[in-house]
């Protein structure tokens, strides 16, 4: 009977692992693109590593004597009572004490090493990022750069990248799982960290300290372009956007409802996010993927507290009309 | 060892604080009160010297505080802890009368430094515009100083009460822990007033710059 | 003579209202934080629920923000704190051969206090909303600026409960210091007193912190203080420092007591004496000592600097080689032993695992550069719930089966009992263990939803499956608990051949506990005598009268006058309709009235000296204490 039980139980941990391996998926934590995250991974590979030999020996010893020892039928008289023993214990204080002396020395080199400061170096590329509620601000203040941008942080591959982060309201957390591990930004206060990324691709950001109602949606992308793309990209945002004499009734319409909070230039810096670029955003508000036919853009702009509920733009009132005239500037912002 | 407190009956024990369980059992809970209390001031003294200098344009401690007026609080405080002495030194002696006048010379410096405090605090709000919203450094200053006041404040009305409670019940192995544990109270306060005297007065004069 | 005093002594709820007896306040410390349980494990269902499918709308963001800080306070502190002082109260002075704790009327009031501490946050859900910036309240997010009045209830309910909580760790503290049998030194107390010391000396240094960090909070809300205002100089971080500095003393003052628990019962389980019996006093000392050093592990992305991310790193890691030492010694008790696996040691045995998985991924946190990666995310939250549910709450509910027949003088159910353990301990390992995957994943914690191609619907789906799981074995334990109640009171007065002194009198204790102060003459009182061929303990004095403290009805009245006074703060700036409501708050005329009631109390209690009574020999249940 009891047999059987433990049966079951090893059964169901088989499966739990086993699916548990399966689910991993391809990105996050485990699948590190830039030398940072790389190094992370290795220390929590290293720990754990050394935690699943505490764990296996914990675990056969205890799963020996829970079996072994069980009180059986007709057993009768008192086990020996043992005080203890103190070969044992001098073991099993001094083993685990050798094991962390082993993961504590990288821990403080590893520590050391991430907290190595990049904002002076000439051949890092030095963003300010400011967490609002619930939008990234990310101002690139080299001086052949210096842009705005919101939402998405585009980086050049195989290059550092300084940051320096601050927030403008509550506390947020800056995190791209794939490139580096989080660092809070805290209001009055400016927190450093630089991240890397190995090769040309979009990755997931979060915010990782809760911040309000929408704090789930706080998404952000790093997009990492190669060192020519990025310099394409850098003066496109430059360039002064073409207006088409099509989305003229939407200028005016955004010039006259939404220019007093989104600067639409990009060394402008506005209340609320930059929307220079538009047309390349991938996302809408940073959440949902700026489709062409503007399905999501349409969703926002007609109740975006539906989309990213207790944001502080609120409900604009906009005709639908409007919208379709605003959808067309906004596509014509590149 | 009797729980029967109010059974003892006849002469008082020599140490009659000490002459029950419940009286040890209080002496001992008061001590560890005031191990809580010891991290309660220290977490305030924490925050004060973290926001000491965040005066946000408003007053510094440099130009508010008058050392003089402090000075003579500090000369009340410490000499009342003095009087503190001198009723439980009455109180082994078993001298009812001579425990209330110094308990009730311990309240009356108790209440002039109160009022000196309450007086310091009407100046900084109404001649020099510093409140409790001024600043975070206000804020920090209001808040440990005050706590020390009212711990001052409430020492005064138990000790009062104690005065009165001695008249009635005379000097017994109930009585007597209370009075023993109020003294213990009044040295906790003065203790801390020590230190409130040179964290937030001495080093806000000298210190900064 | 000095035994004619006449006590008024009340029956039925009068009874309960005014009762200073630690067994009774034992049982309504169980009763509430039973309750508080089910409120906090109805809105982990809600939590599971909307987590369940990706973009689920079943509730709001801002809801889901509320039922998150209501789940996290909720637990800790108005279902874990409770019950560990249910279990406290019900057992630490029996332990010890005491007749009742050193402060009997303190006792009442802390109950009361943490009542009225636990009705205020919660009754936050019916007056404007319920808090939600976190259990842990990080400004700006619970300062005045951002949020409705949800974070009022908070800051004064666990104000109240907190001082509920010192108080009561003080009056452990003296009990186990000053009330000992004789012949009961220090190095023969059971380990779960000793736990019960250890934490009620951390509560004690640990809980005045979050006491000013309240305070400060209270004020910058209430009173426009600028502790935390950045804009006038205050510090954001402060309060983090301030909240973990009481917070990571906090967990060790929940998991010591389960410790504690389960080396009784894996002890009594095996007919062992303890393994390591110091060593394990030690290893309990020196976690405790350890736990005010780390705190800034919670903190290591707040971007302090690598020298204290460092140095508390290696503190933290530090703490692993007593737990290790402690688990090490539990495995070796079971050694050699006949091991009995009634449902209490099922969860015994189900902590030991259980409890280690929750230890090892805090090592690896322990690692700020990895930290960097799990902080905040759902690692974080399996983590916190390996050690909160998978220690703590197997803990509780090993001490529940263990000592209900000492508290309730009736033996719960073993079959539903059994079933409990099987749903509680597979549903917990379904929902925790795939949320470390979670958070490897890139899931932050709290967030209300996640989109589909985040690729976690899976892993949360089951989750939640798992969640439902624990549910279906608390409500079983309900029902065996409402079952075993209307069984007849017939519990043995030593059901499970147990080793310490609470065995040795009848189940139910008697209001007197011991009708003769037994000496105890050997670590495992009881058990000592078992094996010495004594029928039972040997007693210290002769028989003669008991004497009792009053019951007293002022504890509740000093709770409700401060329950009063916070709904007087936490309304004297709202405006309402009524011009008479609105004066009587605006002048904080609630407050002081509510206050009052306290101080006149507090003035009363001193005015007139409790004389007690005395039960006279002929009254007692049974002479003399048996083994």
């Amino acid at each position: 009977m009891n047999m059987n039980r433990w049966k079951n139980v090893g059964r169901l941990t088989g499966f739990l692992v086993t699916m548990a391996l399966l689910l991993t998926g391809c990105d996050g934590v485990l699948d590190p693109k830039g030398p940072v995250a790389r190094e992370q991974l290795q220390l929590i590979n290293l720990s754990f590593i050394i935690m699943i030999v505490v764990l296996v020996i914990v675990f056969g010893l205890f799963f020996y004597v829970l079996v072994r020892f069980r009180k059986r039928k007709g057993q009768t008289g008192i086990p020996e009572q043992v005080e203890g023993n103190h070969k044992l214990e001098i073991i099993w204080t001094v083993i685990p004490f050798l094991l962390l002396v082993i993961i504590a020395v990288p821990t403080v080199l590893y520590t050391f090493k991430f907290a190595t400061d990049y904002t002076n170096d000439k051949n890092a590329i030095h963003v300010k990022v400011t967490g609002h509620q619930f939008w990234w601000e990310f101002e690139y203040t080299d001086k052949d750069l210096g842009l705005i941008t919101a939402n998405e942080l585009v980086i050049p591959v195989g290059k550092k990248i300084a940051l320096e982060l601050t927030s403008a309201d509550t506390l947020h957390s800056f995190w791209v799982p794939q490139l580096g591990g989080k660092i809070d930004t805290n209001p009055g206060m400016i927190n450093k960290m630089y991240l890397e990324a190995d090769i040309a691709a979009i990755y997931q950001g979060k915010c990782a300290e809760l911040c309000g109602a929408s704090h789930a949606l706080m998404n952000f992308k790093v997009i990492a372009k190669s060192e020519a793309d990025f310099a394409a990209w850098a003066s496109q945002m430059k360039a002064e956007a073409v207006i088409t004499e099509e989305a003229k009734e939407g200028e005016a319409i955004f010039t006259a409802k939404c220019l007093s909070c989104h600067a639409v230039s990009s060394d402008d810096r506005g209340a609320y996010p930059n929307l220079d670029g538009y047309a390349y955003r991938t996302r809408v508000a940073g959440v949902h993927p700026n489709d062409p036919q503007a399905e999501n853009l349409r969703k926002w702009l007609s109740d975006t507290d539906h989309v990213k509920p207790g944001n502080n733009m609120g409900n604009q009132g906009l005709t639908d009309v409007e919208i379709n005239e605003l959808i067309k500037y906004l596509h014509e912002l590149k | 060892m009797s729980y029967d407190a109010h059974a003892a009956g006849g002469a008082l024990p020599h140490n009659p604080e000490k002459a029950t369980l419940e009286g040890r059992n209080k002496i001992l809970g008061f001590w560890l009160f005031l191990g809580c209390e010891c991290v309660l001031f220290g977490t305030l003294f924490a925050a004060f010297i973290t926001l000491r200098n965040q005066t946000n344009e408003g007053p510094t401690g440099f130009e508010l505080f008058d050392l003089t007026t402090v000075a003579i609080a500090t000369f009340l405080l410490l000499t009342s802890s003095l009087t503190s002495v001198m009723a439980i030194q009455a109180m082994h002696r078993q001298d009812v009368r001579k425990m209330q006048i110094w308990l009730a010379v311990t309240v009356l410096l108790g209440l002039g430094f109160l009022g000196l405090e309450i007086f310091e605090f009407y100046e900084y709000v109404h001649h020099e515009e510093f409140g409790m919203t001024t600043s975070a450094f206000s804020s920090a200053f209001y808040t440990l100083v005050g706590f020390h006041g009212g711990h001052v404040a409430f020492g005064v009305i138990w000790i009062s009460i104690l005065i009165g409670q001695l008249s009635v019940k005379g000097l017994t192995v109930v009585t007597a822990p209370k009075i023993y544990v109020a003294g213990l109270y009044w040295h906790f306060i003065d203790v801390v007033w020590v230190f409130i005297f040179t964290v937030v007065y001495l080093m806000g004069k000298v210190a900064i710059t | 003579m000095a035994h004619a005093h006449s006590v008024k002594r009340y029956r039925g709820m009068m009874d309960w209202l005014t009762t200073v007896d630690h067994k009774k306040i034992g049982i309504l410390y169980l009763i509430a934080g039973g309750f508080f349980f089910l409120i906090g494990g109805l809105e982990a269902i809600l939590i599971r629920i909307q987590l369940m499918y990706p973009e689920n709308t079943f509730v709001a963001a801002h809801t889901f923000n509320e039922l998150v800080t209501m789940h996290g306070t909720t637990m800790i502190f108005f279902a874990a704190m409770p019950l560990i002082f249910a279990l406290m109260n019900a057992v630490v002075p029996l332990q010890i051969g005491a007749r009742d704790v050193a402060y009997p009327f303190v006792n009442a009031l802390s109950y009361w206090l943490f009542l009225a501490g636990g009705i205020i946050l919660n009754v936050s859900w019916i007056f404007g909303g319920a808090p939600d910036a976190g259990w842990t309240a990080y400004v700006p997010l619970s300062g005045p600026d951002y949020g409705g009045n949800g974070v009022d209830f908070y800051v004064l309910g666990l104000q109240i409960a907190g001082l509920g909580t010192l108080i009561g760790g003080i009056n452990f503290l003296v009990t186990i210091i000053n009330m000992r049998a004789p012949g009961m030194s220090f190095m023969r107390m059971p380990l779960f007193t000793w736990t019960s010391f250890i934490t009620s000396a951390l509560i004690l240094f640990a809980f005045p912190a979050i006491t000013v960090g309240l305070v400060l909070l209270m004020f910058d809300r209430l009173f426009d203080g600028n502790f935390f205002n950045v804009e006038a100089g205050g510090n954001v971080v402060l309060w983090q420092h301030l909240f973990w500095i009481f917070g990571h003393p906090e967990v060790y003052i929940l998991i010591l007591p389960a410790f504690g628990v389960i080396s009784e019962v894996v002890s009594t389980f095996s007919s062992k004496r303890l393994f390591g019996y110091s060593s394990m006093v030690f290893a309990t000392v020196l976690i405790g000592f350890l736990g005010f050093m780390v705190w800034v592990h919670h903190m290591f992305t707040v971007g302090i600097g690598p020298v204290a991310n460092s140095l508390f790193a290696i503190a933290t890691m530090l703490i692993a080689v007593p737990t290790g030492i402690k688990i090490f010694n539990w495995i070796f008790t079971m050694w050699g032993g006949h091991i009995r696996y009634t449902t209490a040691n099922l969860f015994a045995a189900g902590f030991i695992p259980t409890f280690v998985m929750g230890g090892v991924t805090g090592v690896m946190l322990a690692i700020p550069p990895a930290d960097f990666q799990f902080h905040d995310s759902y690692f974080v939250v399996a983590h916190f719930h390996y050690v909160i549910v998978g220690g703590l709450v197997f803990g509780l509910f090993a001490a529940l089966f263990y000592w209900w027949p000492k508290m309730f003088g009736r033996m719960l159910d073993e079959t539903l009992g059994k079933i409990t353990f099987w749903f509680f301990f597979l549903g917990f390992h379904l929902t925790f263990f795939i949320q470390h995957i979670l958070g490897l994943e890139g899931m932050p914690r709290r967030v209300f939803t996640y989109l589909i191609e985040d690729g976690w619907h899976t892993s949360n789906f089951v989750s939640s499956i798992g969640a439902f799981a624990m549910t279906i074995g608390t409500l079983v334990l309900l029902w065996n608990i409402v079952a075993t109640s209307l069984k007849p009171r017939n519990a043995p007065a030593d059901p499970w051949d147990g080793r310490t002194l609470e065995w040795a009198i009848s189940s139910p204790a008697p209001e007197y506990n011991f009708a003769q102060t037994p000496l105890v003459r050997g670590l495992d009182a009881l058990w000592v005598e078992k094996t010495a061929g004594n029928k039972e303990m040997t007693p210290a004095e002769p028989i003669g009268p008991i004497h009792m403290p009053s019951p007293s009805i002022l504890p509740i009245i000093m709770a409700t006058g401060i329950f009063i006074a916070g709904f007087g703060f936490m309304y004297a700036r709202e405006g309402f309709d009524n011009a008479f409501i609105n004066m009587i708050f605006s002048n904080y005329l609630v407050a002081i009235f509510g206050l009052g009631i306290t101080l006149v109390c507090m003035l009363l209690r001193s005015l007139y000296d409790d004389k007690g009574f005395h039960i006279e020999p002929e009254e007692f249940e049974d002479k003399g204490v048996k083994a």
